[in-house]
């Protein structure tokens, strides 16, 4: 077991300890922190999901976290978003108006698109995470049965296709489930919620140093 | 199809009602829900029965040991009224809070809500008691307190102001064990474009089948688990029998 410093950001809005209580679990010395210099010091950095994208990066922005998050992405820090903490990585969110994100991933977060009678949204539920690039299937490596938890209203869309990392499907739609560039990666779904697979990808994350 | 497993919490005790009322402690709030987490559960629910009625908080330490070893989405509920309730539920081990009580007295702020934490963290949580042939009025305070609202009427108001998911209880079924209100999930789920889970009166896994075939996106559970009656895996099993999707 590691002992490294992972930052998990507290911009607000996210549902903090059950990261946390995820996260110790391989990484004992994870902590919570809204501080700049915190989370510059960190090895890796988890930036955690709920909330609406405008409500969170105006959580970012009041704490002056912007930049830091932008900073550690160039210096090569590993950073994993989760859910809204994935979409904040893109340029653009369209979630209650337009707002500008991170933009550490070329893309945009835009709502679902209407698949049709019955079909619910949010999609909230286990769906399989297919991943596409050899990063991801790392990731998910350690699981038979890719089942992850997504709770969601708006979904990626990363401008290059090289930054999906995985797909699911959703109805009849198929999406991105992993986003990445680096060693910056966002998940679409919960892995702090996703039982042992979720775990698993965990372990992989905060053991595996950059990915 | 989700299977989530329901804690009802009074003080420091899981507790099971009939009809609202009748209480029993059944067990402990931490050893059950990593009971029910290990068996499968693809969520938990967890409800301070007693919190809006004594216009209290619910306990976020207890909250926090509960939520120590699950880790699958857990929705909590019980006495939320502000936007740094919900952000404290969130810092407790909370994914997703369920509010009626306060709603129902103050519609927007479920619109407040949404707009912070999103639709998708927002439940709104609905006791209904029938008073007529598809009809069927909410009550709050874990049951207790009359409002003269519609059922329908106000899911329809409460969908308006953005939240992401129904929990639906019916007070009559509640702790039978004679099977959902399917009636009520019918009425409900024809208006609702977001997921509806349906609660009360479920005492075997066939119990859960039907809901599922009428429509149900998510079952919650509680005496079938707290008595014995059946397990997670039984119920999923069940469910996979008549091919509808879980996951095992």
């Amino acid at each position: 077991m590691t002992q490294k410093n992972i930052a998990i950001v507290d911009y607000g809005v996210s549902n903090l300890w059950s990261v946390l209580k995820a996260v110790r679990k391989f990484a004992p010395g994870a902590y919570i922190t809204e501080e700049k210099e915190k989370i510059e010091i960190a090895d890796a950095i988890i930036l955690p999901g709920i909330g609406t994208f405008k409500a969170g990066m105006e959580g970012l922005r009041v704490r002056g976290l912007v930049e830091v998050l932008q900073q550690a992405a160039k210096k090569g820090t590993p950073i994993l978003g989760i859910c809204l903490g994935a979409q904040l990585l893109l340029e653009k969110g369209f979630e209650f108006g337009e707002w500008e994100g991170l933009g550490i991933i070329k893309g945009k977060v835009v709502h679902f698109p209407d698949l049709g009678d019955g079909v619910k949204i949010p999609a909230i539920g286990w769906q399989e995470v297919s991943p596409t690039s050899t990063e991801a299937k790392r990731l998910l490596g350690d699981t038979d049965k890719p089942f992850f938890y997504f709770v969601h209203s708006y979904v990626l869309e990363p401008t290059n296709p090289e930054s999906v990392w995985a797909t699911t499907n959703y109805g009849w739609y198929t999406y991105c489930a992993t986003v990445g560039e680096g060693s910056v990666m966002g998940t679409q779904f919960h892995p702090e919620k996703s039982a042992d697979a979720g775990l698993a990808l965990l372990r992989v994350f905060c053991e595996g140093g950059s990915l | 199809m989700r299977v989530i497993a329901r804690l009802d919490i009074k003080g420091p005790n899981v507790v099971k009602t009939v009809q609202t009322e009748g209480l029993r402690v059944v067990g402990e709030p931490a050893e059950l829900a990593e009971r029910y987490y290990v068996q499968g559960a693809d969520e938990l629910i967890y409800l301070d029965i007693v919190a809006s009625l004594y216009r209290r908080n619910l306990d976020f330490e207890q909250l926090k040991r509960a939520s120590a070893e699950v880790f699958v989405p857990l929705t909590v509920g019980g006495g939320i009224r502000s936007l740094h309730d919900i952000a404290l539920a969130l810092g407790a081990g909370a994914d997703k809070v369920a509010i009626n009580t306060y709603a129902v007295h103050n519609p927007t702020f479920l619109k407040e809500a949404a707009e912070m934490f999103g639709s998708q963290c927002i439940v709104l949580s609905v006791e209904a008691k029938k008073i007529g042939d598809n009809a069927w009025e909410v009550y709050t305070d874990g049951g207790r307190e009359t409002t003269g609202k519609d059922v329908v009427e106000w899911v329809g108001q409460a969908l308006q102001m953005g939240v992401g998911e129904i929990l639906l209880t019916s007070v009559d079924k509640d702790g039978t064990k004679e099977g959902y209100d399917l009636g009520l999930l019918r009425a409900v789920s024809a208006i609702s474009p977001v997921p509806v889970i349906i609660h009360g009166g479920a005492g075997s896994a066939d119990d859960v089948v039907r809901a599922a075939k009428k429509g149900a996106d998510a079952v919650s559970v509680s005496s079938i688990l707290h008595y014995d009656l059946a397990t997670i895996p039984d119920i999923k099993n069940a469910l996979a029998a008549e091919h509808i999707s879980v996951r095992i």
